[in-house]
């Protein structure tokens, strides 16, 4: 089954025409997702042509899911467009819209995060790799080629640890990698996706990775403790961080003594998850513990 | 990025909230003439991105102005917490009757910001906070609503402020808000013995990534002090400056994080963070070596990319076009993985440079640049 994302799931992708956009709609194509419109109103009753799919260009998210049913709508704007194309994916009722663009200021993901939320669309990221059931669907930039489909469930903040434990786990495979991403404000947690990952009769276990800033991670060991019963194994990175400083993505600051890898570590293991030192430890982690039957 | 105390206090004063009159300056003797023009008696303030200034002897009171220059001299090039003070504000003094706090601060967990307020400022407010939570006000903000007057008065009532405060309720939010700020707080805001509001200090933290939006203040772009942070910075890199021995470049926040720690659990220190990024060019994998190789303490560099937009051919090209640019004079670990890693790997055999080495995993590449910093 997978969550959030499926065979089913019917894809528009808003700034489907510029470099990233065609790129990335190639991508995913390639990988079997059904995108069936991207959003220009430049652009609109034009279509867009992908080795040999071609693909037509609305000129709003209304319109693209009233000609074609969609359901879910990846993000490519640039930062400046961001708040109003979400907004507009809201306001048209989408399901789901996976926001990829990177850089967008705080102020502008409180508002569409915000605004939603009240309208019922989950939001993915922003600056985050999108998410991946392998094998049925591919919504946003994580390569679809690095793994195949299984019973693990990822939820991370970093996209190349989710590409990287996706390689060293391909032979298992996973039915859904969410890359929730790097902000300090995210539309979708760990906790969504944990409680999503439990309630999916496809998953076995969950791989939660993790990094320094904010208390997303505490959060999450604390609802694994109260409502997780199927297997969690963790990797949190950052741990030679320094205070101050951020550490690439706009999220990861260690403040004071909150925020640390150090903390996040020992609230997981507080809470029963198994937490490796090393990506490569994290996944033979998993591993024994499939091995072990759970 | 944070603000210094005096940028903050310009921020506020074109927002309309009270400051007291104050001038900032690098030297002594203009030190004492600003004193003279702020009547005498002055407040001389390290300005410094840092808190704990005053414990740290950042803030003093000099009674004149010949001290105020031998003050603004004493301070001038102090450290404080590793921060150099290039300059000092002085400030006319208050005459304060009672002192506040206010804030707004982002809720990460909530996705909103929120207010933060209490009726005894001045002192250590994550003290109060800690021993005594109920004086602390925490009033979450609707992002659609804003603070508007009412808002405001349900903040001051929730904190034990006076209704005066309102207005510079307000206002702070309209400075969060138009500058993009992440934090905006005052510290203490007091109220004077002639009944004024005033925000006797302030913090101010703005979002790097709204720098696209704001057009007339310079200060999103200042240079960091830092001469190698200062030339990655020019360079686009994302490199942030640490103090050990083991160079690294590797492609994404979470996996150079990653690195950063392996490398730790091996018993060297990193030398620097270095995410190249997704697709990264030739060029970026030059400009990387390059302010790599210029940091005196790096003792081996270790290169760690998990192809995945990445393709690592494309990144193994990079640094054998990074040789011929950069002389290479440390040894450099290489591990590719993932997208396109078996002709990356195949590049570099081929080009055979007596400093490279590549090793097939994560642990192992770490482990081995490590070793090579370490070993005399």
């Amino acid at each position: 089954m997978a969550i959030h994302l499926t065979k089913e799931s019917r894809v528009l992708v808003q700034g489907m025409t510029g470099g990233e956009g065609m790129k990335h709609t190639r991508r995913m194509l390639a990988a079997g997702t059904n995108v069936v419109g991207g959003v220009n109103p430049r652009k609109a009753g034009r279509n867009a042509d992908f080795d040999d799919r071609r693909v037509p260009v609305f000129g709003s998210v209304a319109e693209g899911m009233d000609a074609t049913g969609a359901d879910v709508t990846v993000v490519f704007v640039p930062p400046a467009f961001a708040r109003p194309a979400v907004t507009e994916a809201a306001d048209a009722g989408i399901g789901l819209a996976v926001v990829i663009t990177e850089g967008i200021p705080v102020h502008d993901s409180v508002a569409f995060v915000e605004h939603a939320r009240r309208r019922g669309t989950r939001v993915i990221g922003p600056n985050c790799p999108g998410l991946i059931s392998p094998g049925q669907s591919n919504a946003g930039i994580i390569p679809a080629d690095i793994t195949t489909p299984g019973r693990i469930g990822l939820v991370s903040k970093s996209g190349t640890l989710t590409y990287q434990l996706m390689h060293e786990l391909r032979d298992t495979g996973f039915s859904t990698c969410v890359g929730i991403g790097g902000d300090p404000v995210v539309g979708t947690t760990h906790i969504d996706c944990l409680a999503a990952f439990q309630e999916d009769p496809d998953t076995d276990l969950i791989v939660l990775i993790g990094e320094i800033g904010g208390d997303a991670e505490e959060r999450a060991a604390a609802y694994v403790r109260d409502h997780v019963t199927k297997p969690v194994v963790g990797y949190i990175a950052g741990f030679t961080a320094p205070e101050g400083r951020t550490m690439g993505h706009a999220g990861a600051i260690v403040s004071g003594s909150s925020g640390t890898a150090r903390a996040k570590k020992e609230a997981l293991e507080a809470a029963g998850v198994r937490v490796g030192d090393t990506p490569t430890e994290t996944a033979r982690q998993v591993l024994a513990v499939l091995n072990a039957g759970g | 990025m944070d603000l210094y105390e005096h940028q903050a206090r310009e921020l506020f004063e074109e927002h309309g909230i009270v400051v007291p009159r104050a001038e900032v300056t690098d030297s002594p003797k203009k030190a004492r003439e600003i004193a003279r023009r702020l009547g005498g008696r002055v407040v001389v303030k390290a300005q410094v991105r840092t808190g704990g200034r005053g414990k740290a002897g950042g803030v003093k009171l000099a009674a004149d102005p010949a001290a105020a220059e031998l003050t603004a001299r004493q301070m001038l090039g102090m450290d404080i917490k590793g921060h150099t003070v290039g300059t000092v504000m002085l400030a006319r003094p208050v005459d304060i009757e009672e002192e506040f706090y206010v804030s707004y601060v982002l809720d990460r967990a909530a996705g909103r910001f929120l207010a933060i307020a209490s009726a005894e400022g001045g002192m250590d407010i994550e003290e109060v906070a800690a021993t005594r939570p109920e004086a602390v006000a925490r009033v979450p903000v609707d992002p659609a609503e804003g603070v508007t007057p009412a808002t405001a008065s349900r903040i001051a009532e929730a904190a034990g402020l006076p209704p005066q405060t309102v207005d510079v309720l307000v206002r702070l939010w309209e400075v969060l808000v138009r500058e993009d700020a992440l934090l905006v707080e005052v510290n203490p805001l007091v109220r004077t013995r002639d009944g004024r509001i005033t925000a006797l200090d302030g913090k101010v933290t703005l979002d790097d990534n709204a720098s696209f939006r704001r057009t007339r203040r310079g200060a999103g772009h200042e240079t960091p002090q830092d001469p190698l942070e200062a030339a990655a910075a020019a360079k686009g890199l994302t490199y942030v400056k640490l103090d050990g021995e083991v160079g690294i470049i590797g492609n994404g926040a979470g996996l150079v994080m990653a690195t950063l720690d392996v490398v730790a659990g091996c018993g060297a220190r990193p030398a620097n963070f270095l995410d190249i990024g997704g697709g990264a060019s030739a060029q970026v994998m030059a400009d990387g070596l390059s302010v790599i190789l210029s940091d005196p303490s790096v003792r081996s560099v270790l290169v760690n990319v998990f192809g995945g937009i990445t393709a690592c051919d494309a990144v193994a090209d990079g640094i054998v076009r990074a040789l011929d640019t950069v002389r290479l004079t440390k040894p450099l670990v290489v591990r590719l993985d993932g997208n396109n890693a078996a002709r990356g790997r195949a590049v570099l055999d081929a080009h055979a440079h007596p400093l490279v080495e590549q090793v097939p995993t994560m642990d192992g590449a770490a482990s081995r640049a490590a070793h090579l910093a370490t070993t005399p």
